[in-house]
């Protein structure tokens, strides 16, 4: 069922979250530089703001995107509009208003919270209050729960367990939970790694809703389907201690961790299995930007999954914890599966037929190349970088040279890192333009 | 699969999950602990500087600063102190006053006593799963 009458709102979510990811790139390649050469901007925009500032740009260009995506697939999916086009206005007030008062705050360094939402504390409130109304208006665009297809679950299930694991990341606030660092860590990552699985249902159902409307297959109701949404939703729920293996915290809540962590294994032999089914689509589809964007997210998918099961054995966690293969797995995902398919939708909401699209296969097969191409460099390095960091962080003290020597050390690849990033905003940033020049109604 | 099934399993991960959260927010790792108002203080000024940008605790945090976890046993409150008055060639100096400093060094005490967070202290057992 298609509705033409695709509201407006929908693809404003999508345009501000695409400014978001350039702005966020911008100063994720300060922090590069930083890198590169220590010191740089020491005193006047220091490492502390231009971190804060580039996670939580990314972090709304993620939260936005996946959030437009949902109202624009919802609607044709039921056939209905969305219910409230004023509480979506508000939604988008609300977090517009928010992405802004916390960039003043991180450039005046007026900070207060912690990792990934370093701003005052207070500003939590309109976060929480857009995400309600988000969630009252999917249930009532809705209608009903019943005989529905995976995406429509898996998007129930993003957005009710972002709410209750953004609260739970906001429980420090309370001195019971705060009191002791290992009390407070535990919680913490807690609610951190579950919300990285919320994040994930919201994209991964938006991606089923669309291969199966490209493909027109009907995998959304597959037991397949279902059974691996069981997985993933059991893994959101117990898997999250693999964040806090080398805390001082409960044995058992680590075991659980482990061994549900190891059932991703099930994930990654199905996507082998499959690679060839998605392929022969792709082949039928032919080269829609759209397409080439899943495909890739789904060779990015597997690298990402191979790291991230292996760091999830504690045994093998104990040498990469600490070390920036943490932060190659985190961008890595977010930029090899989450960006790519957030991209991939964008590709195919605005050459949908109320929108005026122009595209220029040059420039997207360009950006689409540096894009990927860099961040198999920029991934790498960091993982290389961290292989290094967990040599030093086991050698004895006697023969160990200081932190700031080893980080001089690891110069040439900082400087891989950073400039094949400023490739990969480049690369991303034609893309983003294009997109934007594209997102005019007709 | 049959609508029953696929409740029975939503119903029994939710139910889990929330005992699972439940049971921990009550039992804390470490217990009910009583804050320690100077440590505290510390915790709030490490938050309102935003130290955890450049420094990890227990391995986390931001990446380009060194882990601090252990540094008040291993190099001592004076260390520390002197540091945070000068900066170094990466980390600003803050101009913070004594107090403020007296609150980060509490803190940073009060992180030095729950554990250890070198990876070397650990041993690895046949299954893949670590101890300390
Ligand atoms: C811009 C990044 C950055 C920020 C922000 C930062 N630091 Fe640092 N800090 C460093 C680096 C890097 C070192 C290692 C010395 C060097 O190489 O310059 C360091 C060293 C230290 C050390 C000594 C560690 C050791 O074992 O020798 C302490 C203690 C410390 N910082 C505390 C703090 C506190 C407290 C704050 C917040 C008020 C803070 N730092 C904020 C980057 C930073
Ligand atoms: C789509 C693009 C990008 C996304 C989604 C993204 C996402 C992220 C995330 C989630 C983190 C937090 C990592 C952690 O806590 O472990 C991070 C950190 C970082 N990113 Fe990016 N990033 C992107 C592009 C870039 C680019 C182009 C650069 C340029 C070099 C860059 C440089 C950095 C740096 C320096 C850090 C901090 C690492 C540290 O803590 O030491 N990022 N990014």
């Amino acid at each position: 069922m298609e509705v033409s009458s695709n509201n407006k709102i929908s693809g404003i979510f999508i345009v501000a979250a695409l400014v978001l990811l350039g702005v966020g790139m911008l100063f994720g390649v300060i922090g590069g530089v930083q890198y590169m050469i220590p010191g740089f901007l020491k005193d006047s925009f220091s490492f502390e703001k231009a971190r804060p500032l580039h996670v939580s740009a990314i972090l709304f260009w993620i939260i936005l995107a996946a959030s437009g995506a949902l109202f624009t697939y919802l609607p044709k999916h039921t056939g209905k509009k969305i219910w409230s086009p004023l509480l979506q206005k508000i939604q988008l007030g609300l977090l517009l208003f928010t992405v802004l008062a916390i960039f003043i705050s991180y450039f005046m360094g007026w900070f207060g919270g912690r990792e990934y939402w370093e701003f005052p504390p207070i500003l939590s409130l309109p976060i929480t209050l857009a995400w309600i109304l988000f969630i009252i208006n999917f249930v009532k665009s809705l209608g009903g729960f019943s005989k529905q297809p995976v995406y429509v679950w898996m998007w129930m299930t993003g957005l009710l367990f972002f709410l209750f694991t953004y609260l739970e990341s906001n429980l420090w606030l309370i001195p019971y939970f705060r009191s002791n660092i290992i009390n407070d860590m535990t919680i913490q990552w807690k609610s951190y790694g579950s919300m990285v699985g919320a994040w994930n249902m919201l994209i991964y159902g938006s991606s089923i809703y669309l291969l199966d409307k490209i493909g027109g297959t009907n995998y959304g109701r597959s037991g397949m389907a279902f059974g691996m949404y069981f997985l993933g939703m059991y893994n959101l729920m117990f898997n999250w201690g693999h964040h806090i293996y080398t805390l001082p915290t409960y044995g058992w809540l680590k075991q659980i961790s482990y061994f549900v962590s190891m059932t991703e294994l099930f994930i990654l032999g199905r996507i082998i299995y499959e690679w060839k089914k998605t392929l022969s689509v792709a082949n039928r589809l032919g080269n829609h930007e759209t397409y080439r964007f899943i495909l890739a997210a789904d060779s990015w998918i597997f690298l990402n999954l191979v790291l991230a099961i292996l760091m999830s054995v504690p045994g093998i966690n104990v040498y990469t914890h600490g070390t920036h293969i943490t932060v190659a797995h985190a961008m890595g995902t977010t930029i090899g599966i989450n960006s790519f398919l957030l991209l991939a939708f964008a590709h195919d909401i605005f050459s949908g037929d109320q929108y005026s699209y122009h595209y220029h296969p040059k420039g997207f097969n360009l950006g689409f190349w540096l894009a990927n191409v860099s961040l198999l460099a920029f991934w790498l390095s960091l993982i290389l970088s961290g292989i290094l960091k967990a040599k030093w962080q086991m050698t004895p003290d006697a023969e160990r040279i200081p932190f700031g020597e080893m980080m001089i050390k690891m110069k040439p690849l900082f400087v891989v890192f950073g400039v094949s990033g400023m490739v990969l905003m480049m690369g991303l940033l034609i893309l983003v333009v294009n997109l934007v020049r594209n997102s005019k109604r007709v | 699969m049959r609508p029953i099934i696929k409740t029975i399993i939503i119903t029994t991960g939710v139910s889990l999950f929330l005992i699972y959260s439940g049971y921990l927010y009550s039992h804390l790792p470490r217990g009910e602990k009583p804050l320690n108002t100077l440590a505290d203080q510390g915790k709030m000024n490490w938050q309102k500087y935003n130290c955890g940008a450049c420094h990890q605790v227990y391995g986390l945090g931001g990446y380009l600063g060194p882990d601090l976890t252990n540094t008040y046993s291993k190099k001592g409150a004076d260390f520390i102190t002197a540091l945070l008055k000068g900066g170094t060639p990466v980390m600003p100096n803050f101009h913070l006053d004594d107090s403020t400093i007296h609150t980060l060094v509490s803190y940073l005490k009060d992180i030095d006593a729950t554990g250890k967070s070198d990876p070397r202290t650990y041993t690895i057992n046949s299954d893949g799963s670590i101890q300390q």
